[in-house]
């Protein structure tokens, strides 16, 4: 970079040297890229660079190891996202819940089965087909997000969502707003898979850190799209289900264990 | 052709005064009711996070539908060719112009963000019905304005039929939309049907027409303008067709829910278990909606102009009841995620939902009522919409030609 300088310093105007500072600075582009590549994938996204559609970021849930009784996942979403846990909010049918524990009991032989349910970050998203202004939409990595300037609070998109994982915000907001995750009175609003932690590069979400760390190990986040992920080596050897796989939305989140 | 005098409503007695300020006092009471859901948020209201749609959308949807049909009188007379109804088709598609600005307002101030109403005129997602009902609620504004034009300035009244059929066809095709709007859902157990096209069509027929029947009595009652029986026992006969076919089309939907086990639990649910939602259905869409007012439009009752009231108010009430039973009660009925498991959640997974509208939501959908009404009242009297007379001579000179 040194030279480049140097020779760009001492003939700014010429033509030739200036189409060689082109080659130059083009092989020295390449010879990085796919260090920007791997930077890309393991680390923060730079700011200006959009979402890449080389990773597809999804779940897998291990119902088999979520524990009975724990929320951990659920207080740490609440926490790391800034909304009121339903328990302490004065509107407990009105409040918004981007992850929720879900108790399943079978009729029949009264097993029972716990698992978290959030937004599914389905790859052909009804939520998306619906939604009249195109607030919801879908990165390119997969995760399906609303924009909070265009949402118009229609609630078309909780009409259409199989999995009811959005929630309206009814109330003015109180201060536990985080600065990285906008939200807003009358805006339609659901799990982001974390979005400003997987853009920060931390490579995982809050429920799942918690999970980690409560000892369950029940919610393992990673890019589908790499086969030596470690999420992909799980899902080769687990067997999982999408919920309400006959809608055929092909789910980002996986479960094991239903 | 025999010659029919339209003339404006004088609209100075005080009887118009009084009906203009209570529709008047009813808008007002909307637009306050807008303003605390606006300024407080939906916390204020009986809708929640499992019942996302409520009151409003109901007055909203059963309006919009209720506009596309009460233009049908208009297209029998251009589309149709049936001279006796020309006379009727000014008020027809006013009334139906009106009824749409009525829905629709109520439909966008119900939004968690009505401030953002330009985002919603300037950003479109073509894959989404809502999208497609902006586009086909202003083509309607639009076509049936030209045909309005049409009708009532004779240097363009060539141009009626070609106005009238396309709003028609498109008045078709809006309904199609409003429809759609929950057919094309796969969510919930009570949607995902195309059949629900062809039945909010139907709907319209019978809604419309009945709103139409008791608006063009009251104008000539309150008016003191002759309107014979002729015309209303046509129309009368015609609603009677309409309200069957609504009962045929809700029996087939509900017979083919009926029929797959998957959907036994909702059907029950409707039909048996839902508390208010099957005394809506039962009593307000079935009874009050279409089994009386068959009774009485099929009978020698539906003669006297006070039972043909009747008729058409429980019509209205009925399609209201309808529109409850569809939004509310679909939503109402927990989704079923994991077939053949019992679920329970802090998010009320797995439970009947209740729902409660609140006083706002019951005035803002009244005010759409109100506005409807406010501006067909003005209409008649600023434009040359009704005829002078509409007595039984008159019109049977008009079915001679």
């Amino acid at each position: 970079m040194n030279e480049l300088n140097t020779m760009t310093e001492q003939a700014p105007h010429s033509p030739e040297r200036r189409r060689f500072v082109g080659a130059a600075a083009a092989v020295a582009g390449l010879a990085v890229v796919p260090g920007v590549m791997l930077y890309e994938v393991a680390d923060a996204r730079p700011e200006d660079q959009p979402a890449s559609s080389a990773v597809r970021w999804g779940m897998l849930v291990d119902a088999t190891r979520c524990a009975s009784g724990c929320s951990d996942c659920v207080t740490a979403c609440s926490t790391e996202n800034g909304w009121t846990p339903v328990a302490q909010s004065e509107h407990p049918r009105q409040a918004p819940q981007w992850i929720r524990k879900l108790q399943l009991e079978d009729p029949l032989t009264q097993a029972q089965i716990n698992l978290p349910m959030l937004c599914q970050h389905c790859a052909e998203p009804p939520c998306v087909d619906v939604c009249p202004t195109g607030a919801s939409f879908k990165r390119a990595d997969g995760i399906v997000l609303v924009n909070r300037h265009t949402c118009i609070g229609c609630r078309y998109c909780m009409m259409a969502c199989p999995y009811k994982a959005r929630s309206l915000v009814h109330e003015p907001l109180n201060d536990t707003q985080k600065p990285d995750v906008p939200r807003g009175m009358g805006c339609v609003e659901a799990c982001t898979f974390c979005v400003q932690k997987i853009d920060r590069g931390d490579g995982t979400t809050a429920c799942a850190e918690a999970c980690a760390a409560a000892g369950h190990n029940a919610i393992l986040f990673g890019d589908l799209n790499d086969p030596e992920s470690e999420i992909s080596k799980r899902l080769r050897e687990l067997p999982t289900k999408q919920v309400r796989a006959d809608l055929k939305l092909n789910l980002g989140v996986r479960y094991h264990g239903i | 052709m025999a010659s029919i005098t339209f003339r404006e409503v004088e609209g100075s007695s005080l009887k118009y005064w009084l009906l203009f300020g209570a529709l008047g006092l009813f808008v007002l009471f909307g637009a306050l009711a807008w303003n605390t859901m606006h300024h407080h948020g939906h916390v204020i209201t009986g809708m929640d996070n499992q019942i996302v749609w409520g009151l409003p959308h109901v007055f909203a949807v059963f309006l919009i539908v209720a506009a596309s049909g009460a233009l049908n009188v208009a297209s029998i007379a251009s589309v149709f060719n049936k001279p006796m109804y020309k006379p009727l088709a000014p008020l027809s598609a006013i009334l139906s112009l009106a009824l749409l600005a009525g829905g629709l307002l109520v439909l966008v101030l119900d939004l968690g963000r009505s401030d953002r109403l330009i985002v919603a005129m300037t950003n479109f997602n073509l894959k989404s019905m809502f999208t497609w009902n902006v586009f086909l609620y202003s083509g309607f504004f639009a076509l049936v304005g030209i045909y309005l034009w049409t009708m009532l300035d004779r240097s363009v009244k060539s141009w009626t039929k070609t106005a009238g059929t396309a709003a028609f066809l498109w008045r078709l095709i809006l309904t199609t939309g409003t429809g759609s709007l929950f057919g094309f859902l796969i969510s919930r157990e009570l949607y995902g049907t195309g059949l629900l096209a062809p039945m909010f069509i139907i709907m319209s027929f019978a809604y419309g027409l009945a709103i139409y029947l008791m608006v063009l009595a009251a104008a000539y009652a309150w008016t003191g303008r002759p309107l014979g029986d002729a015309v209303m026992l046509r129309l009368k006969t015609l609603l009677a067709v309409f309200v069957a076919a609504v009962l045929y089309f809700v029996a087939v939907h509900h017979l083919t829910n009926l029929y797959f086990t998957k959907a036994h639990a909702v059907e029950a649910f409707i039909l048996r278990d839902g508390g208010a939602i099957t005394s809506l259905f039962w009593i307000g869409q079935i009874l009050i909606g279409c089994v009386i007012p068959l009774v009485i439009l099929l009978t020698a009752l539906g003669r006297q102009r006070a039972w043909l009231m009747i008729a058409c108010a429980l019509v209205i009430l009925g399609g209201i009841a309808q529109m409850y039973v569809t939004i509310i009660g679909a939503q109402a009925y927990p989704l079923d995620m994991f077939p053949g498991f019992k679920a329970s959640s802090s998010f009320f997974d797995g439970e009947v939902h209740p729902y409660t509208p609140s006083t706002p939501e019951l005035f803002l959908g009244l005010g759409g009522v109100a506005v409807a009404l406010l501006m067909t009242t003005f209409a008649v009297k600023v434009l040359r919409l009704l005829p002078v007379s509409l007595d039984d001579a008159t019109v049977a000179k008009l079915d001679q030609h």
